[in-house]
């Protein structure tokens, strides 16, 4: 697979959407009524016209999107650098100056949208005329390119020479304002299609992408269907609007944190208060664990009070149970069946240590499954026991005193103090990687034969 | 295992070859029959059949989108920003960088945070791919791929691995060894094998699978270990660009978005495709769920983003600007899901307010285009990589409400300092 950056296809796909906003804005710009004031502008002895400011442009852009000057001055600068509006004073440096500089709009001729190949015979002929005109115009990179060129299709070149001079004999019968236009639309052209070494190439885009294969698309089309159940859009979006204002308190680009945000103060407070291992929860992080089972789930330190919480009604083996089932699911494809096997065992016989309690055509069509166990074979049951958990057990969790007190002693962290000297920059500390931490853990669990709470197979929970 | 209903999978005899599998109902010359999805994509791939021209197709297929569109839009009763018209509006945004990463030497296309909040991995055109300690600016690791356009790359949720690919049509597994003399390409584990280049990639909730999805328009599911395709999900028409995984840590569904304008929801279990949404009028480059897991926004080279639901089954938001011109290569949400942030091909970040559809903030500051956004997993930074071969990792600055004149002076020295480290 081959990057071709100047690729026919490739400029049409992906760009030509781009191009022809932009087209559709340069051509508003130039009506007669509602678009920017065109004027005759002075260049040293010449008088060009048709020509504008860059101030102009700028003053038209902010009026027309209702944006800022910086954005206005930004899109500006995108349509001179894409070759849509070039400067008249430096044609070289195809940069917006938001002052007198004039400028001009693009013939449409040479819009990047009409796919011209911008071949190597039109690039020769082209430095060619430069050479011709002024010795030494060319530079650096551009003899460079003159060179090797000429070496490239020197079986040409006479053709190139003939053709330079025919065109800047053309060129002399026009008046000079002319000249000066069509010789700034030339060279705005090539600084487009072959930039300087170093500048941004415009036309540089990612790898090919392929277009569609539209009849698999449309016999695809055929097989969409409407979904059983959809919900009223009111209900959907008054679901957002819930959840924003939920969450909001816990967004620190929202509403900050407390300490303070780490990346700001360069105090990482706010990570270790917040870390698997802390000995005191914050209030946010327990009041998180009460807007979804989920969310308890998801915090090792949640999961782990539930689990003090379940073993106090005698009902441990469910959260147990689940938690073997989630390592089966995400677990190595090899260890399945020994795993599957442990479950089991220990879950599922009867009679056994941990006995969970499905339902039995659930449990029926687990063993059945279990004949021939892979990785989604435990999935029913497993559903089965996390909406027993999360219909009963998690509600009255949350009402506990289990759950209450720990609230209670959560804490507010304090704002972070400001050093008297806010502009010194604190010491950033770098903390272990986590990949020391697991390692550790799994020489210690292969020590350990355990089938515990805490799996080593890597997998890690949301916080 | 999750609590959101999706579309209730049948079990029964497939109208076409009689075998006991998950059904989908599909409609053929309007007539509503069930198919296994190995049918579908028997049918779908066969060519045009007697009678059938592609303009035949492409009539009936408008008939049936405006029939499924005549349905959803009974159900459309209510236009988003309307009810967001009661909230309170979003406050003026300060956003600053608060750290530069310099050190790849070509084009950042894509970047991935660890779940520690504080490493970041990317990847680049010239093949390189690096963790840091952002918090640091650190470099931790670095590895050279044999391939040049590193388009995907992931961390593993244990922080001990991260997964690569692009042009070589591979995604790669290497895990992160402390041992300074190890060469970590050493220990490379090749997991996926596309027959195109690898778009993106993403660990599931633990870093025994992976799903990628390619350019040969296919999304898959690996396992890591021994390298064995789980599970490979058909239905786009053209390059997948992008997936995301929903965002319930026992669920089974995740999003792709492609060159088809198509984005697809799909169950991982059947590899069935469940939802498809095609509004857009351009590729789909990125998606991302929003994280209550009920919808999703994707970014487009439309040069809009939109937000779909799964429930109604319909798009419900977009969120363009006259000024937009450029596609948006990446989006993502803030933690509660009111801001969204998307990065720009004209160099430029616009955040956006969910709810009320407006633009909040505009980011400059780049100097190429942005390939990739990110926020944090605790949602307080977010980095974005660009073609400049540079990362920022940016906040927003909040002047608390105290009146408090060493707490303004503070606030406005560290806007200023913001000003003169970074530039923007």
């Amino acid at each position: 697979m081959t990057i071709n950056t100047l690729s026919q296809d490739g400029v049409q796909r992906q760009q030509m959407s781009c191009l022809t906003k932009m087209e559709r804005m340069v051509i508003s710009m130039q009506d007669p009524d509602m678009g920017i004031k065109l004027r005759n502008q002075r260049l040293l002895i010449t008088v060009i016209p048709h020509a504008m400011t860059g101030a102009d442009i700028v003053e038209w852009l902010i009026k027309k999107c209702s944006i800022s000057d910086e954005e206005a001055l930004h899109i500006g600068q995108i349509f001179v650098k894409y070759g849509y509006i070039y400067p008249l004073k430096e044609p070289r440096n195809l940069i917006l100056k938001v002052d007198d500089s004039p400028y001009r709009f693009q013939m449409p001729y040479y819009w990047m949208s009409t796919r011209w190949p911008a071949s190597e015979l039109d690039y020769a002929i082209y430095l060619a005329k430069k050479n011709i005109r002024k010795q030494g115009e060319l530079i650096e990179y551009e003899k460079e390119c003159y060179n090797a060129l000429h070496k490239r299709i020197n079986h040409t070149w006479d053709f190139v020479v003939m053709q330079a001079r025919e065109q800047l004999r053309a060129s002399k019968q026009r008046r000079k304002a002319d000249r000066i236009v069509l010789k700034c639309q030339e060279q705005a052209y090539w600084l487009v299609n072959r930039p300087p070494p170093g500048t941004l190439d415009s036309i540089d885009h990612g790898p090919e992408r392929r277009t569609m294969n539209t009849r698999y698309l449309l016999k695809r089309t055929l097989t969409i269907t409407l979904c059983e159940g959809l919900t009223r859009l009111c209900v959907c979006v008054c679901s957002y609007v819930k959840y924003c204002e939920q969450y909001q308190p816990h967004d620190p680009i929202m509403q900050g944190c407390l300490p303070s945000i780490p990346w700001i103060t360069d105090d990482i407070m706010f990570w270790n208060m917040n870390c698997e291992t802390v000995a005191v929860p914050t209030k946010l992080r327990v009041e998180r664990w009460s807007f979804s089972f989920m969310e308890l789930l998801n915090d090792p330190m949640g999961r782990k009070e539930f689990l003090t919480y379940l073993k106090k009604e005698f009902s441990a083996e469910n959260l147990c149970f689940w938690q073997a089932c989630e390592d089966v699911r995400h677990g190595e494809t090899s260890k399945i069946p020994e795993k599957v096997d442990e479950v089991y065992k220990q879950f599922l016989t009867p009679g056994a240590s941990r006995w969970v309690n499905i339902d039995s055509k659930t449990m029926e069509k687990t063993l059945e499954g279990l004949k021939r166990p892979h990785r989604f074979v435990l999935d029913d049951a497993q559903m089965h026991i996390y909406f027993l958990m999360k219909k009963d057990s998690y509600p009255r969790y949350l009402k506990s005193d289990l759950y209450k007190n720990l609230f209670a002693r959560a804490i507010v962290p304090q704002e972070t103090k400001k050093s008297v000297f806010p502009f010194m920059r604190r010491q950033r500390h770098s903390s272990p990687s986590p990949a020391l931490a697991t390692q550790a853990a799994e020489d210690d669990g292969k020590a350990k034969n355990s089938n515990s709470f805490k799996s080593n197979s890597g997998t890690a929970s949301r916080r | 295992m999750c609590d959101q209903t999706f579309l209730a999978i049948t079990f029964g005899p497939c109208d076409n070859c009689s075998q006991n599998k998950p059904l989908m109902n599909i409609y053929l010359k309007n007539e509503p029959i069930n198919y296994c999805s190995l049918c579908v994509e028997l049918m779908a791939c066969q060519g045009l059949a007697k009678g059938e021209t592609i303009h035949t197709l492409k009539t009936e297929s408008e008939t049936l989108k405006a029939k499924l569109e005549e349905e959803r839009a009974k159900l459309h009763d209510v236009e988003l920003h309307q009810v967001a018209e009661k909230i309170e509006a979003l406050g003026q945004f300060v956003m600053k960088t608060r750290r530069t990463l310099k050190g790849h030497g070509n084009k950042v296309l894509c970047m991935d945070w660890c779940r520690d909040k504080r490493r970041i991995v990317s990847s680049s055109q010239d093949g390189k791919v690096i963790v840091w300690d952002a918090y640091t600016t650190n470099k931790e690791h670095a590895v050279t791929m044999p391939c040049t356009w590193v388009m995907a790359c992931a961390y593993a949720p244990s922080g001990c691995a991260v997964a690569c690919g692009g042009l070589d049509n591979k995604c790669s597994v290497y895990p992160l060894s402390l041992d300074k003399n190890e060469n970590l390409a050493a220990k490379k584990k090749s997991v996926a094998m596309h027959t195109n280049y690898l778009s993106s990639c993403s660990f599931t909730n633990s870093d025994m699978q992976i799903l990628t999805s390619s350019g040969d328009g296919t999304c898959a599911l690996w396992d890591v270990e021994s390298g064995q395709l789980l599970q490979s999900f058909h239905g786009h028409s053209a390059d997948v660009l992008s997936l995301n995984l929903a965002p319930s840590e026992t669920g089974n569904t995740f999003v792709s978005g492609g060159c088809d304008k198509k984005a697809n929801v799909w169950d991982m279990r059947s590899g069935q495709n469940v939802q498809s949404f095609e509004t857009h009028e351009s590729d789909i480059n990125c998606v991302k769920y929003y994280p209550s897991g009920d919808a999703f926004a994707t970014g487009s080279d439309d040069a809009t983003c939109r937000l779909y639901d799964l429930r109604a089954d319909r798009e419900v938001a977009i969120y363009s600007k006259e000024s937009i011109i450029f596609g948006a290569s990446s989006v993502d949400f803030s933690l509660s899901g009111r801001l969204l942030f998307a990065g720009y091909n004209d160099y430029t970040i616009n955040v956006w307010d969910v709810l009320k559809g407006t633009r909040v903030a505009i980011l400059f500051g780049h100097e190429n285009r942005v390939s990739s956004v990110r926020v944090s997993p605790d949602g307080t930074a977010f980095c974005s990589g660009s073609w400049d071969s540079t990362l920022r990792v940016s906040v927003r600055f909040r002047f608390s409400g105290e009146s408090d004149l060493r707490n303004i002076l503070y606030s406005m020295v560290l806007l200023f300092t913001g000003i003169r480290d970074y530039r923007w």
